[in-house]
């Protein structure tokens, strides 16, 4: 059935500190993993060693750099927003210098955000109410958005109705040649997301402390945290309030479970730090003795 | 969005079918269509064409159309639902349509059946239209010209294709209010049409910043992409190629459907060229199938801003 369920009072869900996250790829590829052999694989990939290799996967990790707006200005006319009629054209590439620093353009240091981008377990969302066929569901019990592989038709219009994302089809590579049709899982034709590895968390026969997503356990910096968003008193609650996480363009309404915790502030109190300040701290090299000239010279290349 | 041929047929072919069928019934329920028996079901078996083909050609567009089945139980929430069973419903009063023709029934049958298969060619087109219209987050379908539009070019292209049957038959129809009226749908229709692509061009993009929730904290870029191949996301939904030729194809889309029409209707009524008549109706299909692609081709997809590939 694809109308909504009553919300349910649990909200399974994940939290995602961009703070800390460093973008290793390694909850992309433990999800990949668990998810190609788990109970909702394969996972197919079509041309996985060729020029072109295209596949599916639940959890993909982009990076953006941000770049501080000035503390002067409170509004920079050049910033693209969604609510501008006519945005302006986005900024020129900053090149980067042999150091990797950002160049001058508008004086101040870019900030690296990695951003891991998955099902979010919406609340209200039309992926589930788009779906013709029953096939995408959202579970009345924990909130966990699923789909039927045994139901789908692969009409895609719950991909098209996410602007997460969250949604990917496992059709075959377009230059696949056609005797791949027959091999297990080059053809799926149907909708593959994020279960929030409903076959871990409930788990019985692994140990109580892996049952939890894969992404989870494998992240490094345990920037990835697993609970019941639902619960006011539950740990992914408290860091929630805590750290005033957000949830993704909330404007379409379905009301998303997952939260992100945004990166803090830098360590000098400010979001940014000005390239003026570092400009200042230039070294005259003339000055130096020569063994520590040498030094400089060595370290700089 | 990506325009898929599978796609772009089934909504040009079949809207043109219900069109034709929407056409049809209704003069046969109002009881000023000109002929009967073969005179109707010629017209009918062509609209049972492009219906059909159309409906084939969306399977195609499928991952498992073998289940395509599946897809008449949703009605509760999904437009595509409705659609499906509203097409294969249209179907019944068709084949009534059919029946009483070749039985060589007028009367009040076959008028009755003449309406109810006009009813469910609009309802078909009414859940085609609002399957688009219903994606939050594409704002170019969202706009208020996408339904109108729908149900105006599969009126005006069904009825280009009546037009042509009712001009060339045998024992020529040649009244004169209903290709005025047709004349007068391709105007309106080219100039919604060009309010539409006004306003899609106005329309806010979507940004990284705003994506990502990140805005607040400066000017955001995307700076890497999760994989440095395409994936189905950039190949579905971050599809770039149409706005450098979208001027030009608007411009084809626009003689096509609306121009070739109104000089083979203008010069055709005083000549008598009725051989003009075919040549339209396969003029507006042209057309269609080019704003069709646009359509889709230049409709940007939210979930676009989170990719390098659209950043300018």
């Amino acid at each position: 059935m694809t109308s909504l369920p009553a919300p349910a009072k649990k909200k399974l869900g994940l939290v995602i500190d961009l703070d800390i996250c460093v973008g290793c790829h390694a909850c992309a590829v433990a999800c990949k993993e668990w998810n190609d052999g788990g109970d909702f694989g394969p996972l197919p990939d079509d041309d996985p060693y060729g020029a072109e290799p295209l596949g599916v996967w639940f959890n993909r990790v982009h990076s953006y750099e941000v770049l501080p707006l000035a503390a002067s200005t409170t509004h920079d006319p050049t910033t693209p927003r969604i609510h501008d009629p006519q945005p302006a054209p986005a900024a020129p590439a900053r090149p980067l210098d042999s150091r990797g620093r950002g160049q001058p353009a508008t004086s101040q240091i870019p900030h690296m955000v990695h951003f891991p981008r998955s099902c979010l377990h919406c609340e209200t969302p039309d992926c589930v109410t788009v779906c013709p066929t029953g096939a995408s569901y959202k579970r009345a019990d924990d909130g966990i958005v699923l789909v039927d592989q045994d139901k789908c038709i692969g009409c895609q219009l719950c991909a098209w109705a996410c602007p997460y994302g969250a949604r990917e089809i496992a059709l075959p590579h377009p230059k696949a040649p056609a005797s791949d049709a027959g091999r297990k899982g080059t053809k799926r034709g149907t909708m593959q997301k994020c279960t929030l590895c409903v076959d871990r968390i409930y788990n019985e026969t692994l140990d109580e402390g892996d049952r939890q997503p894969a992404c989870v356990l494998a992240c490094p910096t345990r920037a990835r945290m697993f609970g019941d968003l639902g619960d006011p008193d539950s740990d992914v609650s408290k860091v929630v309030a805590e750290r005033q996480g957000f949830a993704l363009m909330p404007e379409f309404g379905y009301q998303p479970v997952n939260r992100y915790l945004p990166p803090r502030a830098r360590r000098d109190g400010s979001a940014s730090a000005s390239p003026a300040e570092v400009a200042e701290e230039t070294l005259d090299t003339g000055q130096l003795p020569p063994l520590l000239r040498w030094l400089d010279k060595a370290l700089s290349r | 969005m990506k325009p898929a041929l599978s796609v772009i047929f089934f909504t040009v072919l079949s809207g043109t079918g219900y069109g034709l069928w929407c056409l049809l019934g209704a003069a046969l329920a109002a009881g000023l269509y000109p002929f009967a028996g073969d005179g109707v079901l010629v017209p009918l078996a062509f609209g049972f064409a492009l219906v059909t083909a159309g409906l084939l050609a969306s399977t195609s567009h499928l991952g498992r159309p073998e289940r395509a089945w599946r897809a008449l139980s949703q009605w509760r929430s999904s437009w595509l639902s409705r659609e499906g069973i509203a097409s294969l419903v249209t179907y019944l009063p068709m084949l009534a349509v059919a029946w009483l023709a070749f039985a060589g029934d007028a009367g009040s049958g076959l008028r009755t059946a003449g309406a109810l298969l006009s009813l469910c060619a609009l309802a078909t087109i009414l859940c085609t239209a609002n399957i688009y219209r219903s994606i939050k987050t594409i704002a170019a379908w969202r706009t208020p010209q996408v339904l109108p539009l729908y149900f105006m070019f599969a009126l005006l292209s069904g009825g280009l294709w009546l037009w042509a049957w009712l001009a060339l038959a045998p024992g020529r129809a040649t009244a004169l209010g209903f290709p005025l009226a047709l004349l007068a749908l391709a105007v309106v229709a080219a100039i919604i049409k060009v309010d539409h692509w006004k306003r899609i061009d106005a329309l806010p993009r979507n940004t990284a910043g705003h994506a990502t929730g990140l805005e607040s904290m400066g000017r955001v870029r995307a700076f890497e992409g999760p994989v440095t191949e395409e994936s189905y996301l950039t190949r579905e939904m971050a599809f770039v190629l149409a706005r450098k030729h979208g001027v030009r194809l608007r411009r084809i889309a626009l003689t096509l459907f609306a121009l070739v029409p109104v000089l083979g209707i203008v010069i055709a009524l005083p000549s008598g060229a009725m051989w003009l008549a075919p040549i339209a109706a396969f003029a507006a299909i042209a057309g269609l199938f080019v704003e069709r692609w646009l359509f889709f081709a230049e409709a940007r997809h939210a979930v676009a801003a989170f990719f390098p590939q659209m950043q300018a």
